[in-house]
């Protein structure tokens, strides 16, 4: 037990003799943290855009009021006519133009069929399709507000409630993500590189050449990772409640079992790669590549799994983060039990166990 | 009693099967300074690793303290001390942390065998807090030596320890070596410098794998077959070259600043006769002495021997 707890304090001194070690340690988290949540989010804000307004009147006044209310829009030119909207367009610095044609108010009031073109830049199908949404949404909404108190013959009112995310937050989504994608490279890469080291140095030699059980060197090294792990979990967690309004609607506890079965699942995983490979170099790049790609393709936050081929849905299942990002959501957005995402839990965990079983395995007593 | 006993060992790596070990037997005695000389590859270092049970070897049976090195590894483990060639301690933990670890890893502390590397650790204490990262090379080795024997190993095995460390920390070194034998540990030191040989009570010259040689230095250098003359002159180069050329020298290499030869059939006249010859051939300051061989004589003439 003495010798046991010597090792980990060796590793500690490891860790924090190495500033390149602890810069990507709690340097990694708060960056991509703070690049996710604030900088790579998929809502559009203040996209800059010019109306062509030939009614003048109060309907197209009214409308225009409410498109310049709203933050995701943000009018650069009212009076614009047609012919200019092209120009603007290709000058690029705008995304969107909504053209009033004249008598727009008369056509709405009389005829109750009034047009608004609106004209997206679909250079970026993405953005004009949100866009073009966000104004749509603005004019039904202003229509809705006309014919409010008139009782139009036989009208249906789609009634749509966001639920968990009622502002639609892109934040909610990549929080988790982030979490996920943290703890497994940080984890599989300080663990395979630590031991890796060893090897390269030597020290590996002296060490098997002694009493102390081989598997011992191996735990050791993964208990300094595991706290440092949940010391990062921690500073994420509060980053992201205090400065993007995350909530954490379920236990506390539980995240935390969670989040210590990835960690435990990317230690060991860490460790296979380790038993696999000699050089430091190859140890750091088998985790970065293997990991990275991976972990952001097919976790779910980045893209959503539902739309890819059965094929790589399939392949999703074997990438632990995936069940950590489903557990993680519905603990901390949800607001679940245990006995709502005991599968994914379950899943976590035999995954750990089979890692740990093939690298105690592959685990070498000798030097070949 | 004999401490390490080694049988036939072979040892091949990479796809041309080459044998890095080849057919080695060797014995050594408790107690005794035991030293394998050969230059870089020939094998000393994956000899080390398998009496050390880090390797396998494809065949052949060796015993360390009378434990079997496949079977009994574990025991082995427990019971010797290594000192890798490459310096394999912590560079970035200071000298005494690097000392604890070593002491703790095989349960024991330093306190309880301060007594065997004291006189070592003295030399070395000034710079305790100091990361072994930073030690000076002779340095280094101290380190690696107190914390291979903290301890207190039956066995000792040391891989090129002086290689890369400067004279004088050689000189020390070899000076510890004779302190560790009086203390009764048996040790194996391998060294490609063959003027350490003498250090060693008894050698193995080692070439390619195979052993050439085993046998006290005395011995070895008694068994050399011919007598061997040191020659110099004012043109060491060309004198080179004109003894190279000269038909019943057998062997002519360079020393520093002699020629070593040896002749093929030789009577008393023979170096009168050389020396004539070569002031015919333009040297002047001519100087040809009779000298007892060195092991780096005997090793170049087994090493001929073996290759043809």
């Amino acid at each position: 037990m003495n010798q046991f707890l010597l090792f980990v304090r060796k590793e500690f001194y490891h860790v924090f003799r190495d500033p390149k070690t602890l810069l990507l340690l709690f340097g990694m988290p708060i960056a991509q943290i703070i690049l996710f949540g604030f900088a790579l989010t998929n809502e559009i804000k203040n996209s800059t855009i010019v109306i062509a307004d030939y009614a003048n009147d109060i309907a197209s006044h009214q409308i225009i009021e409410k498109l310049a209310a709203s933050n995701n829009f943000e009018i650069q030119n009212q009076n614009l006519s047609h012919v200019e909207i092209e120009g603007a367009f290709k000058k690029g610095d705008i995304k969107l133009a909504i053209v009033f044609p004249a008598n727009f108010n008369n056509d709405l009031l009389h005829t109750n069929n009034a047009q608004v073109q609106i004209i997206a830049d679909a250079s970026d199908p993405n953005t004009a399709n949100t866009l073009t949404n966000y104004a749509s949404t603005i004019i039904k909404d202003y229509q809705r507000e006309l014919t409010g108190n008139i009782m139009a013959p036989l009208q249906i009112n789609t009634n749509v409630r966001m639920i968990y995310n009622p502002e639609l937050k892109g934040v909610f989504n990549f929080v988790p993500g982030v979490m996920a994608l943290v703890l497994l490279l940080v984890c599989v890469l300080m663990t395979s590189v630590s031991i890796v080291r060893e090897k390269e140095s030597g020290t590996m030699e002296v060490l098997l050449v002694s009493p102390f059980n081989p598997i011992l060197v191996i735990i050791s090294k993964a208990v300094p990772y595991f706290f440092l792990s949940i010391i990062n979990l921690t500073v994420i967690l509060v980053l992201s409640t205090t400065l993007m309004g995350m909530p954490i609607n379920g236990s506390i506890g539980l995240l935390y079992f969670e989040s210590s079965l990835l960690i435990l699942c990317a230690l060991s995983l860490g460790l296979l790669i380790s038993n696999s490979t000699d050089s430091q170099q190859a140890a750091m790049l088998i985790s970065l590549m293997g990991m990275l790609l991976p972990v952001m393709m097919f976790t779910g936050f980045m893209f959503p799994l539902e739309n890819m081929p059965t094929g790589l849905q399939l392949f999703a299942n074997i990438v632990p983060s995936k069940w950590y990002y489903i557990a993680v959501k519905s603990i901390m957005i949800k607001g679940l039990g245990l006995s709502e995402i005991w599968r994914e839990t379950l899943i976590l965990a035999g995954m750990t166990a089979v890692l740990l079983t093939i690298s105690n395995r592959k685990f070498k007593i000798r030097l070949s | 009693m004999v401490d390490v006993q080694v049988t036939n060992i072979s040892k091949s790596y990479g796809q041309e099967r080459q044998n890095a070990v080849d057919q080695v037997s060797f014995s050594v005695s408790k107690g005794e300074l035991f030293g394998l000389i050969g230059p870089d590859g020939c094998g000393k270092t994956s000899l080390f690793r398998i009496l050390t049970t880090l390797l396998l070897p494809d065949s052949g049976t060796a015993s360390v303290n009378g434990f079997d090195i496949v079977k009994d590894f574990r025991e082995i483990r427990r019971r010797v001390g290594y000192m890798p060639g490459k310096f394999s301690l912590y560079p970035d933990l200071t000298v005494e942390e690097n000392l604890h670890f070593f002491a703790t890893l095989f349960d024991t502390t330093i306190k309880a065998n301060y007594d065997l590397i004291k006189d070592i650790y003295v030399q070395i204490a000034p710079f305790k807090d100091r990361r072994a990262g930073k030690l000076s090379g002779g340095m280094k080795q101290k380190l690696a030596l107190c914390c291979a024997l903290i301890h207190r190993p039956t066995v000792l095995f040391l891989d090129e320890p002086t290689t890369g460390v400067d004279t004088v920390s050689r000189k020390e070194f070899w000076e510890m070596l004779k302190l560790l034998k009086g203390e009764g540990i048996t040790i194996l030191v391998s060294t490609p410098y063959m003027d350490e040989a003498t250090l060693c009570e008894r050698i193995a010259l080692i070439q390619k794998g195979t052993i050439m040689s085993i046998d006290t230095p005395d011995q070895i250098i008694h068994q050399f077959p011919k007598k061997i003359y040191a020659v110099m002159a004012r043109n060491m180069g060309a004198l080179l070259a004109d003894l190279r050329s000269i038909q019943h020298i057998s062997s002519c290499n360079a020393f520093g600043q002699y020629h070593h030869i040896t002749f093929q059939d030789e009577d008393v006249r023979t170096p009168r006769k050389l020396i004539e010859e070569l002031e015919y051939r333009g040297h002047v300051d001519m100087e040809i002495t009779l000298i007892d061989p060195t092991i780096e004589d005997c090793f170049i003439n087994l090493m001929d021997r073996h290759g043809n």
